[in-house]
C-alpha cells in the first residue's frame, strides 16, 4: 500500500468507489498529496465570528456614516412626525458601533484567553531581526522581486503591520472619536458625556471631530480595499490558503516545504 | 495712611443697594417685586426664589463692573442693550454699578481712564471685569492701543484686582475673526492671557441679550458664578445644542430637508442640514431663548446656523457646507474628496497589481512548461 503511494501515476484515473477511501475525481496523485498535507487551527471560533461580524458592521458603518455626512434626497412618506428616514440610518450606524464596539473589547478579551496567533494584530515584533529581514522579503514578493513566497501560519509581516495600524489603531480611533460625537447627542452630565466629551472640548470645535470620524473612515475604507485584495491575491498566488481560513479557521498548505 | 485704608473699607458700605437705586429711580415697591417674578422666570428658579432675590437686591451693594474693550466690533454691547428680560437698563442703572465702558460712558479721554483707575483701587478685590473682544500679542500688542498702550496692559492691569472676569463673546472666549487663520496680530482669548481668575465665557457673535444680561443676574443674585461646563461657558444656556431644541428637528429626523435656497422643501420649513446648517455642533440658547425679544432666531427665518458661538468658526470652511472643506491640500478639498482620490489611487494601483501578478504568474507557467517539455 505504501509503496504504491510513494510512486504514483500523476494523472491516472483510478476506480475511486472500490480501491479508494477518497471520493470525487480524486487520482493517485491526490492521494498521494493528502497523506502529505496538513493544516494548523490558527483563527478559533470567536475570532472568525468576530471577523465577519466586525466586516458587516464596518459596511453598515460606512454606508450609513455617507448618508450622515452627505444625506440623501428628502422623502416625502408622511408628515415629519410619522417618518423617521434620517432616524433609522442614525440609529443604524450608532447600533452598528456599539456592535463594533463590544466586537473589538470581545476581541481585545479573546486576545488573552485565546491562542498566540490571536494576539497577533495587537502588537509589532520591532525588537526581533527575522521580522524585519520577512517584511523586506515580503515587499520584494509584493514588488515581483522574490519568485517564490514564505510560508506563514498566522499574518505575514506586512499583513501584520496593516492589521496594527487599520485595525487596532484605526479602530479604536473610529470607536473614541464616534463615541465622542455621539455623546453630544446623549447630553451633558451622562456617563458616555462624562468619559468621552473631554475629547471633545479638548479639540475645541466637533465640527473638527467630524471632518477627523470622515477621514477616518476613508482610512479604514482603504484598508478594506487592500485587505481583500491582498487575501485573494495570497489564495491564489501564496502558499497557503488565506480566504477559507477565515470561515473554517484552518490554514491548509499547498507544498510540504519545510520553509 | 490709616485714614485711607479705612475709607477704602467702608468704601463697600457706601454704594447703594439695588434695591435704593431703583426706589430712588421712582420704581414703586409692587413694580420692584414684579421685577424679581420676572428675574426669577428668566433664571428658570421658582417662585420660593422670588424673595430671595429680593431680599439680596434690599441688602446687597451693588456690583461694580469694569467693561474693557479689546479687538471686536462692539456687537456684544449692541447686543445687551437690547436685552428685554431683564431690561439692558435695569441691569446697567440698577443691577450693576457699571463704572467704566467706553462704550456707553460718559465721561472719555483722561477723565474716563480716571474712572478706571479710581474703580480698580476702590473696589479692589470687589469688582467683575468684564471684557469685550481681545488682546493681539504680536508687535507687543501694539494692534490693539487703548489709552495710548496696548490693551494687553490694560486687559492685565484690571485683571489683576478682579473678583471674575466675564468673556463676552466669541472674541473673548475664542478669538473669533482676527484669530482665523493665520492669525496676523496673534489674537488671543482672555483665559489665554489671564489664567489665574475665575472665567465665565459667554460666547457668540455677539451672545444673546438675554444671556447676558441672564449671566449677570445670576452672578449679583447668588453671588457665585453660575455652574458652567468644561469649556467654561454657563451650563444654563450653553448645555445643550441648537440641534437638540430646534423646531425642525422633526424633518431632520424625517430626513426632509431644504436641497437649494428658496426651494419648495425651504417654503415648508424643513431641515437645513443640507445647507450647512451648524445647529448639530454648536452649544447655544437660540433654539430656546431666541433673538430681538424671542422674536427669532436664524434657522427660523430660513438660515442655516454658522456656529458664532463655537471655537475658531471661522475656520471651519464654507458657513454652507456640512462636510468641512480641508484647506491643507492646496485647493479647497472636503473630507470626502480627499478619502476618494486616495481611496482611487489605492484602487488604481491594486488594480495593477493585480495584473502585472496575472502576466507574472502566467509568464511563470509558460515557462515551467517549457522547462518540463526540454527536460
Amino acid at each position: 500500500m505504501n509503496e504504491e503511494l510513494a510512486t504514483p501515476n500523476a494523472g491516472q484515473r483510478v476506480d475511486v468507489y472500490s480501491s479508494s477511501p477518497l471520493t470525487g475525481d480524486a487520482t493517485e496523485a491526490d492521494r498521494a498529496t493528502v497523506t502529505r498535507r496538513t493544516s494548523v487551527y490558527v483563527y478559533e471560533a470567536p475570532v472568525r465570528l468576530w471577523h465577519w461580524i466586525n466586516a458587516a458592521a464596518i459596511l453598515t458603518l460606512m454606508a450609513t456614516g455617507w448618508f450622515i455626512g452627505s444625506p440623501p434626497p428628502s422623502m416625502q412618506i408622511a408628515e415629519a412626525t410619522h417618518q423617521f428616514v434620517f432616524g433609522y440610518i442614525r440609529f443604524a450606524h450608532f447600533a452598528a458601533g456599539m456592535i463594533m464596539t463590544v466586537g473589538f473589547f470581545g476581541r481585545i478579551y479573546w486576545a488573552f484567553v485565546g491562542n498566540s496567533h490571536a494576539r497577533q494584530m495587537f502588537y509589532l515584533p520591532l525588537h526581533k531581526k527575522k521580522w524585519w529581514r520577512e517584511i523586506w522579503h515580503e515587499m520584494k514578493w509584493y514588488a515581483f522581486l522574490e519568485s517564490k513566497p514564505k510560508k506563514y501560519v498566522g499574518h505575514n509581516p506586512l499583513a501584520q503591520i496593516a492589521m496594527f495600524f487599520f485595525m487596532t489603531v484605526g479602530m479604536t480611533f473610529m470607536i473614541v472619536t464616534g463615541f465622542a460625537l455621539y455623546a453630544e447627542g446623549v447630553g451633558q452630565g451622562t456617563v458616555i458625556d462624562a468619559i468621552f466629551g473631554p475629547l471633545r472640548d479638548w479639540i475645541g470645535n466637533s465640527q473638527v471631530l467630524h471632518t477627523l470620524h470622515h477621514l477616518g473612515m476613508w482610512f479604514i475604507a482603504i484598508f478594506v480595499m487592500i485587505h481583500i485584495y491582498a487575501a485573494v491575491r495570497e489564495d491564489i498566488m501564496s502558499r497557503q490558503s488565506m480566504v477559507s481560513t477565515m470561515i473554517s479557521g484552518h490554514r491548509t498548505f499547498k507544498d510540504d516545504a519545510p520553509e | 495712611m490709616i485714614r485711607q485704608k479705612g475709607m477704602e473699607e467702608t468704601a463697600l458700605s457706601q454704594i447703594e443697594t439695588f434695591y435704593d437705586v431703583m426706589r430712588r429711580q421712582g420704581i414703586t415697591r409692587r413694580s420692584f417685586m414684579k421685577y424679581c417674578s420676572l428675574t426669577a422666570a428668566a433664571l428658570g428658579l421658582g417662585p420660593s426664589f422670588v424673595p430671595k432675590i429680593a431680599h439680596a437686591m434690599e441688602t446687597k451693594p451693588r456690583t461694580p463692573v469694569i467693561w474693557v474693550h479689546g479687538l471686536e466690533c462692539t456687537c456684544c454691547s449692541e447686543s445687551f442693550i437690547r436685552s428685554a428680560h431683564p431690561l439692558a437698563k435695569d441691569v446697567v442703572l440698577s443691577m450693576i454699578s457699571l463704572d467704566y465702558d467706553d462704550t456707553l460712558m460718559a465721561a472719555a479721554g483722561h477723565q474716563a481712564e480716571a474712572a478706571l483707575e479710581d474703580t480698580i483701587k476702590k473696589y479692589k478685590g470687589n469688582y467683575i471685569l468684564a471684557v469685550e473682544g481681545n488682546p493681539p500679542l504680536n508687535e507687543d500688542g501694539m494692534f490693539c492701543i487703548v489709552g495710548g498702550k496696548p490693551f494687553v496692559e490694560q486687559l492685565r492691569h484690571a485683571a489683576k484686582d478682579a473678583k471674575a472676569i466675564i468673556s463676552w463673546g466669541a472674541c473673548a472666549s475664542y478669538g473669533c475673526v482676527q484669530a482665523a487663520k493665520p492669525n496676523p496680530t496673534r489674537a488671543t482669548p482672555v483665559h489665554k492671557v489671564i489664567t489665574d481668575k475665575p472665567i465665565i465665557k459667554v460666547p457668540g457673535c455677539p451672545p444673546i441679550a438675554e444671556v447676558m444680561t441672564g449671566v449677570i443676574t445670576y452672578m449679583l443674585t447668588f453671588d457665585r458664578l453660575p455652574e458652567l461646563d468644561r469649556q467654561g461657558r454657563p451650563a444654563m444656556f450653553y448645555g445643550q445644542r441648537i440641534h437638540d431644541k430646534c423646531y425642525r428637528r422633526p424633518h431632520f429626523d424625517a430626513g426632509q430637508f431644504v436641497e437649494a435656497w428658496d426651494d419648495e422643501n425651504a417654503r415648508k420649513g424643513y431641515c437645513l442640514y443640507k445647507m450647512g446648517c451648524k445647529g448639530p455642533t454648536t452649544y447655544n440658547a437660540c433654539s430656546t431663548v431666541r433673538w430681538n425679544e424671542g422674536t427669532s432666531f436664524p434657522i427660523q427665518s430660513g438660515h442655516g446656523c454658522i456656529g458664532c458661538s463655537e471655537d475658531g468658526f471661522w475656520d471651519q470652511g464654507s458657513f454652507y457646507n456640512r462636510v468641512t472643506d480641508l484647506t491643507q491640500f492646496g485647493v479647497e478639498k472636503n473630507a470626502d474628496q480627499v478619502g476618494l482620490a486616495a481611496a482611487g489611487v489605492v484602487g488604481g494601483g491594486i488594480a495593477l497589481h493585480a495584473a502585472v501578478s496575472a502576466l507574472k504568474s502566467a509568464q511563470k507557467k509558460t515557462q515551467t512548461s517549457v522547462s518540463k517539455e526540454e527536460a
